[in-house]
């Protein structure tokens, strides 16, 4: 039996055959076609395409030109950044329990910070550089706050933090309020900073409480900051110490060239 | 090709040249944004079935991504806010895109869906044509839009509300890509199958005559 069968009447098929008239009206265009033409567009599509070859790596000259046009991101982000403007708040009923945890680092690696011999240290442009143990801390007023939390990979949840506001904070340590930035170092060797309007937005603040309860210890325990200005990553968990400073140092992700402003 | 009689030297191209330049920058910034929105994407999929290759994505790892994204969005945006402006001050979206009629566009649509649709000549455009060219300018207001909001989500808060969330909003800038995509594929297939359109989007094309298109 033949595998090849003679044509059947099809739905899909036309009754009389396919419609020859669009080759014959095409034929004179067809010949036109220059085929130089046609292969020389196709090389400087090819080329175009070897431009991601350039950026392969951390350094070369496509990379440092994106990180200058990354610094003007900065730039723009500051311009843009409103700082009387409040980030929307949402219900209790709408927090997500527990946080979504995410680091540079699996949760099984997470080397919990002892909370009886933690301290937070103070340096840099503040006046008392006295550090803080998490006792004191609580004795601070308190502020709460419902927010989002974006991430730069494009996942969101809706998370209830409690802590210490960071400009009362700082006012209260007598941190020059003029300087540019506010530094943070961290028990897993991370590094955040925030430009100061960040760090003095309203919704700003250090971190220890989760949904009424203490940090767990993938989420930062006993210190984190949050803020409801930045994406993800610039909120750093397991804080051990602030400075503030006009210098601009690089951070854990921005040496590896995420954006440093990170504004959201 | 066009002879380039001195009487000839002062009528109007096709493709004035200001517009063949916008359009080619809008190309590569397309090709920036799509390939390195793919990267951006990988790291947090919408579909879960779907991935980009790494082959067509722009990047090294996901920060490479972000760093061409968000220096391919000053050339999209500059250059398209360059383009709209003139398309609207010279009267050539006027000229080329309207107006449309209703059963002029249902009879190309039929004429399309029997290969039979004529878009041969680059001086006319005809109804469906028209209709995508006009639906893929919204669709690039609004994936500029949506991604400014996902950029800025809180700056822009209010704006994140009217239009339904950052999810959302990601979701919309998502199907944007996909509708800038599927445009592409019909775009470039049909100017490689007139290559005539495609020649005139590099030279120019031919002189037209205001009048007689104002009439036509």
């Amino acid at each position: 039996m033949s595998i090849i069968r003679s044509p059947r009447g099809s739905l899909f098929r036309p009754k009389g055959g396919v419609d020859q008239s669009p080759l014959r009206e095409h034929k004179a265009l067809i010949e036109t076609i220059d085929r130089r033409k046609v292969l020389r567009g196709t090389l400087s599509l090819g080329a175009l395409s070897l431009l991601s070859g350039c950026d392969v790596g951390e350094t070369g000259p496509m990379q440092s030109f994106l990180r200058g046009v990354s610094a003007w991101n900065d730039k723009v982000q500051e311009f843009i950044f409103r700082p009387d403007h409040l980030a929307p708040t949402y219900s209790e009923a709408e927090v997500v329990k527990p946080p979504r945890f995410n680091a540079h680092f699996d949760v099984e690696d997470i080397k919990p910070v002892d909370g009886a011999t933690w301290k937070l240290e103070l340096s840099g442009l503040i006046a008392d550089k006295r550090p803080w143990t998490a006792q004191q801390l609580a004795q601070l007023p308190q502020q709460s706050m419902i927010i989002r939390h974006i991430c730069v990979e494009g996942w969101d949840y809706i998370g209830q933090w409690s802590g210490v506001n960071l400009r009362q904070f700082l006012e209260r340590v007598g941190a020059d309020l003029s300087a540019k930035y506010v530094f943070f170092r961290c028990a897993d060797d991370y590094t955040e900073s925030l430009d100061m309007p960040s760090a003095l937005h309203a919704q700003t603040m250090l971190a220890t409480k989760y949904a009424g309860d203490p940090l767990a210890d993938p989420f930062g325990f006993p210190l984190r900051l949050r803020t409801a200005t930045k994406l993800g990553f610039k909120n750093a968990k397991w804080v051990t110490g602030i400075e503030v400073t006009n210098d601009f140092q690089e951070t854990f992700w921005s040496k590896q060239g995420f954006n440093w402003f990170a504004g959201i | 090709m066009q002879s380039t009689r001195p009487a000839e030297l002062h009528v109007r191209r096709l493709h004035p040249l200001p517009l063949r330049i916008m359009h080619w920058i809008n190309a590569i910034a397309m090709l920036i944004m799509i390939s390195s929105g793919w990267k951006i994407y990988n790291d947090d999929v919408i579909l879960g079935w779907l991935h980009f290759p790494d082959a067509l994505t722009l990047g090294h790892w996901a920060q490479h991504g972000l760093q061409w994204h968000f220096f391919g969005m000053w050339i999209l945006a500059l250059n398209g806010i360059a383009y709209v402006t003139y398309g609207l001050v010279t009267g050539r979206f006027r000229r080329m895109l309207f107006p449309i009629r209703w059963r002029e566009f249902i009879k190309d649509v039929s004429d399309a869906l029997h290969f039979r649709l004529a878009h041969d000549d680059p001086t006319h455009y005809n109804a469906v044509q028209r209709l995508l060219y006009i639906g893929i300018l919204l669709v690039g207001v609004l994936i500029v839009t949506t991604g400014l909001v996902l950029w800025k989500p809180i700056q822009f808060s209010e704006l994140t509300a009217l239009l339904g969330g950052f999810q959302t909003v990601r979701i919309i800038h998502f199907l944007c890509m996909s509708a800038i995509v599927l445009f592409l594929i019909v775009h470039v297939t049909l100017a490689l199958l007139v290559p005539r359109t495609l020649v005139a989007m590099v030279t120019g094309g031919p002189a037209v005559d205001d009048m007689k298109a104002k009439a036509s």
